[in-house]
């Protein structure tokens, strides 16, 4: 009887703060509202370590920030949310650690695809990015699976970085472009036209002509199932990237609130969205320019 | 440093900003803003150091600029996307301009390579700057922002002494983790002897600039009553 008193009570908070998110969103929805977020969630080993809790605790802790994070987008009405869940660097952590993380990552995925998640609440199709082969057989099978599943979503998108990092995003795109240039000139010497491997050989000055441009690489970079972000939120106050969407966060606001990732609240969201809004004609005019 | 274009074309500003950096000792500084008005302004900025030697790196790109123990780097936003498409292309004919295609992927020391052979190599800068109104890189060159700490500092015409050394300071007290391979153990950066030396000079600069302000103020105040 308690507990059915306790989970009607529950219920009732949970709608009243859904009003309350609805009203907060209607005032800031007035202003313009960024398209892409981007989280580095940075600060759970710390968070841990400050509430003594057992090894891995903190990442669980970050995985339910992440939830109401994730959920307040969509329903402010933030199309693309990217996440930095695991750097190529991280590998390098002690393998006890890199093990449990990624067991946590595998149990996380299985939780997003399953039929009554956030994810299919709000039509999510979750994209992953990153140099997949890296990771273990189950976690980029379970990956693959949830890109699958979530294909016929369409209202948001969510992309998840693992064996990340912006480096190998740069050179992944370089390889690609190269091969795909040079599977070009292959085509068209084998065709007899005679100039496909011009581009390799030099013309009559000596000098090649460049046929690798920008939006060739742009369109090879992991991230290009998403516009640039608008926003990157950093947590625990650092003030690096750590080699997250360099190339894309040229005219991006950077965000660095000092609290650790699972201390994350609506009210952080909210005021990175205002200083958003306040810098917006700003950045507009910065992206135009280049 | 990254500033903000229309900020930059106030040169009176940016002399003053990098004595003061000079003056703290940092030894090079790279000066970025997305339109390039700071490298069409080079000369200026070089001439107002007057023992300003061109090194011989400067003679291959003429980006690089000394004066006494400060190296100055001029750079702007074709130095960023663009350069990488032009080391996309020189690795291209590079490693399939025998014709046949080399299977193995290209490594960061190649791209590195193929940057600094186009005339867009350069260190990564421990500590990035940005003078403007908003907390956004504005496109500095993606391969050399990978672990650099970001620190917005607001609009040039507001800058300050006293928040350059804060800045410094701060960033001599951050925690990295840097993860060996062979150990597997983390470690903090270090703040050796010549840090601690460092840090005590920074603090006393501030503390006599500080003091020569407010005896300044005083005076003024005496004198104007």
């Amino acid at each position: 009887m308690t507990k059915k008193i306790g989970d009607q009570a529950g219920k009732m908070f949970e709608y009243f703060g859904s009003f309350l998110r609805k009203c907060i969103f209607s005032v800031l929805s007035v202003g313009p509202v960024p398209d892409h977020i981007a989280f580095i969630m940075d600060g759970n080993r710390r968070y841990a370590k400050k509430r003594n809790l057992l090894d891995g605790a903190g990442h669980r802790s970050g995985y339910l920030a992440l939830m109401n994070m994730l959920k307040y987008c969509y329903e402010l009405g933030v199309k693309y949310a990217t996440i930095y869940a695991f750097s190529i660097d991280n590998f390098r952590r002690r393998p006890e650690e890199v093990q449990s993380t990624m067991q946590l990552i595998l149990e996380k995925i299985e939780d997003l695809i399953k039929e009554e998640s956030m994810v299919n609440q709000y039509g999510v199709r979750i994209y992953f990015l990153g140099s997949l082969k890296l990771l273990s057989k189950p976690v980029r099978l379970a990956a693959e699976r949830a890109m699958v599943a979530t294909s016929g979503n369409s209202k948001s998108v969510l992309s998840i970085c693992l064996a990340y990092t912006s480096s190998d995003e740069i050179l992944h795109a370089v390889q690609e472009c190269c091969g795909e240039k040079w599977d070009e000139g292959s085509a068209l010497e084998s065709k007899g036209a005679g100039n496909g491997l011009v581009f390799l050989k030099g013309n009559e000055n000596g000098k090649i002509k460049p046929s690798i441009v920008v939006k060739d690489l742009e369109k090879h970079m992991y991230a290009a199932v998403a516009p640039d972000p608008d926003i990157i939120i950093r947590t625990s106050g650092e003030t690096r990237l750590s080699n997250f969407l360099l190339w894309q966060s040229a005219n991006c606001l950077l965000y660095a609130p000092p609290i650790l990732w699972p201390e994350i609240g609506l009210w952080h969201l909210i005021w990175a969205v205002l200083d958003f809004q306040r810098n917006f004609s700003y950045l507009k005019e910065k992206t135009k320019l280049s | 440093m990254v500033i903000d274009s229309e900020e930059a074309q106030e040169l009176s500003k940016v002399f003053e900003l990098l004595q003061w950096v000079a003056d703290i000792g940092v030894k090079s500084v790279c000066l970025y803003d997305p339109e390039g008005v700071l490298k069409k302004n080079k000369e200026p900025i070089t001439q107002r150091f007057s023992s300003a030697n061109l090194s011989e790196e400067a003679a291959v790109n003429g980006r690089l600029v000394t004066r006494r123990n400060l190296t100055l780097e001029f750079v702007s936003f074709e130095d960023g996307k663009e350069a990488v498409a032009k080391a996309a292309n020189y690795l291209f004919v590079k490693h399939y301009a025998n014709g046949t295609k080399e299977k193995s992927d290209f490594t960061e020391p190649q791209m590195a390579e193929a940057l600094g052979a186009i005339g867009s190599g350069g260190a990564e800068p421990d500590l990035l700057l940005i003078y403007g109104p908003t907390r956004c890189h504005l496109g500095f060159p993606a391969w050399r922002l990978r672990y650099t700490e970001i620190v917005h500092m607001g609009p040039l015409k507001s800058m300050s002494y006293g928040s350059l050394v804060k800045a410094i300071f701060k960033y001599t007290m951050v925690h990295q983790n840097y993860v060996t391979s062979s150990c597997g153990t983390s470690m903090m950066r270090k703040i050796d002897l010549t840090d601690a030396a460092s840090i005590v000079c920074i603090l006393l600069r501030m503390f006599f600039f500080d003091c020569r302000t407010k005896v300044k103020r005083y005076l003024l105040a005496c004198m104007s009553n």
